[in-house]
C-alpha cells in the first residue's frame, strides 16, 4: 500500500499500565506515528529479550518496551526484574555495536497518556534519524 | 600429585565408597587430554592430572543418575564455582558426588604453543614462570604466561569454593583484572565494536562445542533445538543467527556464568566468546554490585533479584 | 488450523471515520484461516453480538478476531458473547482499531493500513490460542477498610450492616478522620459532630466491625478474595483493655506544650492524650517523642494516676496477620503545606489561617470555645478576608492542577456564619471562579451574597503582609472593577488546596493499585467502574479517589460497600486462566521461577522421569498452582528452557504477533 518504507516500531506494553496510557492517549486523540505497532503483555517483565531479537529478525527498526513505573507495578515486582534484564540486554546490544537508541524502555503509567504519545512520537523520530536497521537484520525476512 | 590423586582415588572406588570416577585421560597425542570416566581401580591406570587437564569436569555430574551411587570428580579450583552453582540449580545432587579438589597453577594451551611454531609436543614440564617441552624437533624452554590458557591468564581464583578433600593446598582469589579485554571493547565506538564482533561471529561454524562445554548450559532440552522455542536452528543461516545464537547464548548463561571460560577454550574457530560473557559479568558488577556466581550455594543470581534504586537502561554507555 | 471469524466493528463513525472498514474487513477476509469476515455498525451491541454468534454457528468458527474498541473496554463483552454461542472465550482477540488506530491517526489510508496490520497480529495469535478454563478460588468473608474517616466508617458500617466482618485500620489514635473537626456542614449547616459522632459510636459497637486504630498497614500479599494483611498497631504505651477513658491522666501530665493536632494546633495538648472527647476508641495515647518517662525514665506521674493501672511503658508496637476477601482504600485527604506560599504570609502571621483552622475556631469544642477570636491576640476580628483557589487550580511547582471542590461551598459557608454571628464584621472573599454545582449550593452561595451581605471579589489576592499594627495588608485585584484593591484586615482565611494523606502512596504500591500524577487512586474505569481499583478487590471510597465534599463521599462509601458486599457474598471466584503453566519434560528444576513469583504460586516436586536408555531418573520440576498464579510472566522470561510459559499470552503468541506486525 505503501512505498516508501517508514520505519517500523513496535512497542511491547504491560496491559495495567502503559496498554491503558495508550488506550487514555487514544480518548485524548493525541496522535503518534502509525508505524508504532502495539503489542499487549499482561507485564514488562512478560518480555522476553527473545521477542525483541525476533522484532529485529522480522524487520523492526526499533523495539521500545513500556511498563508500569518502578513501584507500581500491578504484579508488584514485575517491572524490576524487567528493569534488569532490558539493561544488561540493552548493554550486550550496544556491546556488539548494535545502536543502542534502537531499543528503549519507558515507564508510563496509565493515567499518562500524553507522555505516551509525547514517548512515542519521540522514539518515531529518533529511529527515523537511524534509518533502517542494518545490523541486526535477517534478509530472509526483508521483502 | 597424579599418584596422590590416583592412589585417593583408587582407596575410594576399592571401598565402594565411589562407583565411578569422573577425570581426565590421554588421548592420541601427549597434550591432548580429554575427561573420562573411571568405574574400576584397575582403569585408573589411564588417570592423568597434568598441565594439559583444562576441561571442566562438573557438567558431567548432571548426567549422574547417582540415587544409591556415588560418583567421584577431580576438581580444580575454578570448576568448584561451576559445581556450587550446578549444586545452587538442583542440577546436582550434592548428597551424590565426592568432591576432590586438586590445586591449579594455570593450565597450558597446546594450541598456543602451535601458534608459536611448536608442534609435535612428546613433554612438558613447568618450572616457576617457564615452560620446558620436549618436541620431536628437540627441547624449548617458555614463557608460561605466553602459553597458558586464555581462561588461565586471567584466572579469578584459585581458591576451592566446594570439596570434601584436597590434594594438596587451596590457593587464594586472584587480583588479576579480568576486565581489561571487555573494557577495551567498550572503549572503541560502536562502530568499531560491530566491526570487531562481525569479524568474530562470522567464524562461527555454529558447531554448538561452547553450549556443549559450558557448565551452565544444562537444559533438559536446549532452546536451540527446541522446535517449539522460536529459535530452534541447527546452522546460522546468516549474520543475524550468528549473533542471536551468541547473544541468547552469552544472555542464558548470564548471572550464572562462573567465567570458568571454557567457551573459548574449547571454540574450534578461536572466538573470545569468553568477552561476552564477562560483559555481563561486568555489568552486573557495576549496575547491581560484584557477584561471583558459584561462589557459595545460596546467594540469589542477579537476574532473579532486584533492588528498588536499580538504574534505568540509559546507565547504558555508547562508549568513545 | 482454526477456522477464524473477523469482525470489524465501525463503532459510529469512532472507527469508521478514519479506518475504512470494509477494506478492513475485505483485507483480513483474505488471511489465512480466516473463514469469514464481516463489519458491522456495533459490535458490542445486541445485534452485533448475535451476528458473532450466528456467524461462529454457521461456520463452524474455532477462533474469532474482534477488531473493534480496546480490549481493556469490550474483551469480556465478546468473550461471554462467544461463549454463549459454545465457543471457548479464550478464543477470542481483540484488535484494538480505535484508541489505538482510528482516535490517534487522521489520515484513512494510514488508518486503514494500520487497522489491518492490527487485524493480522489478533489472527496470527488466535490461530495459536487454546480453550482455557477458569479455575475457581475460595473468598476469605470479612474486608478491611483502610482509614477510619468518614468514608471508611460509612463504608465498613454498611458492610458489616451485610453480616460480613469488617476491619477498620485507622493511623491516628482514634477514627472520626476531617469530619469530627468540622464545625457545620454546608448547605444545610448541621452540626458535624451530631451526625458524625453517633457513626463513630455505632462501627465502635457494631459486632462485626473490629477498630484498629494507632495502627497502619504493613504489608499486603495475596490477591482478590484472598489478602493477607500485616497490621502494625503501633504502641500506645496505655493497655487498651483497661484504660477507661476517663482522662485523668491527660489532666495530670506535666509535659503541657504539645500543640494539639486535633485543634490544629492552636492549643495545647499533654504528652499523653485522648484526641477529643468522643474519641473512637476512648483510650488514652502517650507520644513517645514527648514523654519524658519514654525519653528518660524519669516521671511516671499517668502510671501512678491511672485508677485502672492501664499504663505500660514498656509496650511495643505489635504486627497482627489477618486474611481479607476485599480491602477498601479510605485514606483521605489534608491541606497542603500553606507555608510554601510566600504571598499569603501564612508562615508570617498568625492572623492568616487555613480553612480547617478557621473551623476549629469556631467550633464549640474548639481552642476558643466557639467565640471566633483572632489567635495572635485573642480580639474579634472584624475585617476577614477569605482567599479562595490556594494552591488549588494552580500550575505552580507548589500548587495542584486540580479544583479541590469543597472550598467554595465551605468559604461561603464561613462567610454566612461568620456574618450571622458577627453582623458588625466585613467579610470579602477573593474567588477566581465560584462553583457551586451541587442540590442546593448556588442557592446557599446567593444567599451569602444576597442576604448576608458577603463581599465577593472576582480577583486573587496577591500579597498579604503583616503590619506593625497588628493588621494585614491585603493588596488584590478586582478583576470585574478593573481596580487593585488594598484592605487591612483583622484575619485572612486560606481554601488551601487539599491533597491525599501522604500515606497513601507507599499504601498503593503496597496494594499495587494505580494512582495519577496527583497521587488519587485511579479508577478501573473513571464513569463505568468509579469505585474500583484497577486491582481486583482493592476498592475506593471518598477523597483517596479525588476530591469530594460529605455526601458524594457517603455515597461513593456506599457504592463501594455494596462492590465489597458483591465479592464477599460469592463462595468462590472465578479465577483468571491466563496462567503460568510448567512443561515438565523442559523443566530443569533450577528455581528460578520460584525466585521470581510474587505470589509463591510456584512450587517443586520430585519425579521420575525416563532416560535414553530407558532407565528411571529424578528429576525437580516445578509446577504452578493455578488459583495463586496472577499471570505475569515474570517466570516465563527466567526460565532458561522455556519450560515455563504464559497461558493466552505463550512464547509462540507474541512471536506470531511480532511476525505479524513486521510481515
Amino acid at each position: 500500500m505503501q512505498i516508501e518504507k517508514k520505519p517500523l516500531i513496535v512497542a511491547f506494553c504491560c496491559n495495567w499500565c502503559s496498554y491503558a496510557g495508550a488506550d487514555l492517549a487514544g480518548t485524548n486523540r493525541l496522535n503518534y506515528p502509525a508505524n508504532v505497532k502495539i503489542i499487549r503483555v499482561p507485564c514488562s517483565c512478560r518480555v522476553n529479550p527473545l521477542f525483541i531479537l525476533k522484532a529485529f529478525q522480522r524487520g523492526a527498526d526499533g523495539v521500545i518496551i513500556c511498563g508500569c513505573h518502578p513501584g507500581d507495578c500491578h504484579y508488584t515486582t514485575g517491572n524490576y526484574y524487567a528493569r534488569r534484564r532490558i539493561t544488561l540486554l540493552f548493554s550486550m546490544l550496544s556491546y556488539l555495536g548494535i545502536e543502542k537508541n534502537r531499543v528503549r524502555l519507558e515507564w508510563v503509567s496509565a493515567a499518562e497518556g500524553a507522555k505516551f504519545a509525547a514517548t512515542m512520537q519521540s522514539f518515531a523520530e529518533e529511529i527515523a534519524e537511524l534509518g533502517e536497521c542494518k545490523r541486526l537484520e535477517d534478509l530472509r525476512c526483508k521483502k | 600429585m597424579q599418584e596422590m590423586i590416583k592412589s585417593k582415588l583408587a582407596e575410594l572406588l576399592s571401598t565402594g565408597a565411589v562407583t565411578k570416577v569422573i577425570g581426565w585421560k590421554r588421548g592420541e597425542n601427549f597434550y591432548d587430554v580429554s575427561p573420562a570416566a573411571f568405574e574400576s581401580v584397575e582403569s585408573l591406570a589411564d588417570f592423568v592430572y597434568d598441565d594439559f587437564c583444562g576441561a571442566n569436569l562438573s557438567k558431567f555430574l548432571v548426567k549422574e543418575p547417582g540415587k544409591e551411587s556415588k560418583v567421584a570428580v577431580v576438581l580444580k579450583p575454578c570448576d568448584t564455582f561451576s559445581l556450587n552453582q550446578l549444586i545452587k540449580e538442583n542440577r546436582v545432587n550434592r548428597e551424590n558426588i565426592f568432591v576432590l579438589g586438586v590445586p591449579c597453577e594455570g593450565k597450558l594451551s597446546e594450541e598456543k604453543m602451535r601458534v608459536m611454531g611448536i608442534v609435535g609436543l612428546t613433554g612438558c614440564k613447568v618450572e616457576g614462570d617457564k615452560v620446558t617441552v620436549e618436541t620431536l624437533y628437540g627441547t624449548e624452554t617458555l614463557d608460561k604466561n605466553d602459553v597458558l590458557l586464555t581462561k588461565c591468564a586471567t584466572c579469578h581464583s584459585k581458591k576451592h569454593v566446594i570439596f570434601d578433600e584436597l590434594i594438596g593446598e587451596t590457593g587464594e582469589d586472584s587480583d588479576v583484572d579480568r576486565f581489561v579485554g571487555v573494557a577495551e571493547l567498550e572503549a572503541m565506538s560502536e562502530d568499531e565494536r560491530y566491526e570487531f564482533w562481525r569479524n568474530e561471529l562470522s567464524r562461527c561454524i555454529r558447531c554448538n562445542a561452547c553450549r556443549n562445554a559450558c557448565p551452565a548450559c544444562t537444559c533438559e532440552k536446549c532452546v536451540f533445538d527446541n522446535d517449539a522455542s522460536g529459535v530452534a536452528a541447527k546452522s546460522n543461516a546468516n549474520s543475524f543467527e550468528e549473533n542471536m545464537f551468541h547473544i541468547i547464548r552469552a544472555y542464558h548463561v548470564a548471572g550464572r556464568c562462573t567465567d570458568c571460560g571454557e567457551c573459548s577454550r574449547v571454540c574450534p574457530q578461536h572466538i573470545p566468546l569468553h568477552l561476552l560473557n564477562r560483559k555481563f559479568i561486568k555489568d552486573i558488577n557495576t549496575f547491581y554490585g560484584d557477584f561471583q556466581a558459584g561462589a557459595d550455594a545460596e546467594s540469589e543470581h542477579p537476574l532473579v533479584h532486584f533492588t528498588e534504586n536499580d538504574p534505568e537502561p540509559s546507565i547504558v554507555k555508547e562508549g568513545k | 488450523m482454526q477456522r477464524i471469524g473477523v469482525f470489524v466493528c465501525h463503532c459510529g463513525t469512532n472507527i469508521a471515520g478514519t479506518v475504512d472498514v470494509k477494506t478492513v474487513a475485505e483485507m483480513l477476509g483474505k488471511e489465512p484461516g480466516v473463514v469469514f469476515s464481516t463489519d458491522y455498525q456495533y459490535m458490542c451491541s445486541e445485534a452485533g453480538q448475535t451476528l458473532i454468534q450466528d456467524a461462529i454457528k454457521e461456520h463452524n468458527l474455532g477462533g474469532v478476531v474482534i477488531c473493534s474498541c480496546s480490549p481493556r473496554m469490550h474483551e469480556q463483552t465478546f468473550r461471554k458473547a462467544c461463549a454463549k454461542a459454545g465457543l471457548n472465550p479464550y478464543m477470542v482477540e481483540v484488535a484494538n482499531i480505535r484508541e489505538q488506530c482510528s482516535w490517534i491517526h487522521k489520515d484513512v489510508a494510514e488508518g486503514t493500513e494500520k487497522a489491518v496490520i492490527l487485524g493480522r497480529a489478533a489472527i496470527a495469535k488466535v490461530h495459536l490460542n487454546a480453550p482455557l478454563t477458569a479455575g475457581e478460588s475460595p473468598v476469605v468473608k470479612r474486608a478491611l477498610v483502610i482509614g477510619g474517616g468518614i468514608a471508611g466508617m460509612q463504608t465498613a458500617l454498611d458492610i458489616a450492616d451485610a453480616g460480613f466482618e469488617v476491619d477498620i485500620v485507622e493511623k491516628n489514635a482514634t477514627i472520626g478522620g476531617k469530619m469530627a473537626q468540622i464545625d457545620k456542614t454546608f448547605p444545610t449547616l448541621d452540626c458535624s459532630a451530631c451526625i458524625l459522632t453517633p457513626k463513630m459510636v455505632d462501627c465502635a459497637q457494631h459486632e462485626k466491625i473490629n477498630i484498629y486504630a494507632y495502627s497502619e498497614v504493613e504489608d499486603v500479599k495475596g490477591f482478590v478474595g484472598n489478602f493477607s494483611v500485616a497490621i502494625r498497631k503501633k504502641a500506645r504505651y496505655v493497655d487498651e483493655t483497661k484504660c477507661t477513658g476517663c482522662g485523668i491522666c491527660t489532666e495530670k501530665c506535666p509535659v503541657k506544650n504539645i500543640p494539639n493536632e486535633f485543634n490544629m494546633g492552636m492549643d495545647n495538648r499533654r504528652s499523653i492524650y485522648i484526641p477529643f472527647a468522643q474519641a473512637v476508641p476512648k483510650i488514652a495515647t502517650i507520644d513517645p517523642n514527648t514523654c519524658n518517662k519514654l525519653k528518660t525514665g524519669k516521671c511516671g506521674v499517668c502510671s501512678k494516676v491511672c485508677g485502672a493501672g492501664a499504663i505500660d511503658y514498656t509496650q511495643k508496637d505489635e504486627i497482627i496477620r489477618r486474611e481479607y476477601g476485599a480491602i477498601v482504600v479510605a485514606t483521605g485527604f489534608n491541606m497542603i503545606d500553606m507555608t510554601k506560599f510566600d504571598e499569603f504570609g501564612y508562615a508570617q502571621s498568625k492572623d492568616v489561617i487555613t480553612s480547617l483552622e478557621f473551623e476549629r475556631l469556631t467550633n464549640a469544642a474548639g481552642p476558643t470555645g466557639g467565640t471566633l477570636l483572632r489567635p495572635s491576640d485573642g480580639k474579634h476580628p472584624h475585617t476577614i478576608v477569605f482567599v479562595q483557589c490556594c494552591g488549588s487550580r494552580s500550575t505552580t511547582e507548589n500548587g495542584k492542577p486540580y479544583c479541590s471542590k469543597i472550598c467554595c461551598m465551605y468559604t461561603a459557608k464561613h462567610a454566612m456564619l461568620t456574618r450571622e454571628k458577627y453582623p458588625d464584621t466585613d467579610v470579602y472573599v477573593f474567588y477566581i471562579d465560584v462553583r457551586t454545582p451541587g442540590k442546593n449550593f448556588d442557592e446557599f452561595y446567593r444567599r451569602a451574597v444576597e442576604q448576608y451581605g458577603v463581599h465577593y471579589v472576582k480577583g486573587m489576592v496577591g500579597k498579604v503582609a503583616p503590619r506593625a499594627d497588628g493588621t494585614l495588608h491585603v493588596q488584590a485585584s478586582d478583576l470585574l472593577a478593573g481596580e487593585q484593591l488594598h484592605i487591612d484586615a483583622d484575619l485572612v482565611v486560606l481554601a488551601g488546596a487539599i491533597e491525599p494523606d501522604k500515606s497513601a502512596r507507599g499504601l498503593a504500591t503496597k496494594l499495587t493499585a494505580s494512582m495519577d500524577t496527583n497521587d488519587f487512586f485511579t479508577e478501573a474505569h473513571p464513569k463505568l467502574r468509579p469505585v474500583e481499583s484497577p486491582t481486583a478487590g482493592v476498592f475506593l471510597s471518598g477523597v483517596c479517589q479525588g476530591p469530594k465534599d460529605i455526601p458524594e463521599t457517603v455515597a461513593q462509601a456506599g457504592a463501594a460497600a455494596s462492590k465489597v458486599i458483591g465479592l464477599l457474598v460469592k463462595d468462590k471466584l472465578t479465577c483468571n486462566p491466563c496462567v503460568a503453566q510448567s512443561d515438565e519434560l523442559l523443566c530443569n528444576g533450577c528455581s528460578g521461577c520460584e525466585h521470581v513469583c510474587p505470589y509463591g504460586a510456584i512450587t517443586y516436586e520430585t519425579k521420575e522421569f525416563m532416560q535414553f536408555d530407558r532407565s528411571m531418573k529424578p528429576r525437580r520440576v516445578a509446577s504452578v498452582n493455578p488459583a495463586v498464579c496472577q499471570g505475569c510472566g515474570a517466570c516465563t522470561v527466567t526460565c532458561p528452557s522455556g519450560a515455563m510459559d504464559l497461558k493466552g499470552f505463550s512464547n509462540r503468541q507474541i512471536m506470531a504477533e511480532v511476525d505479524a506486525i513486521c510481515k
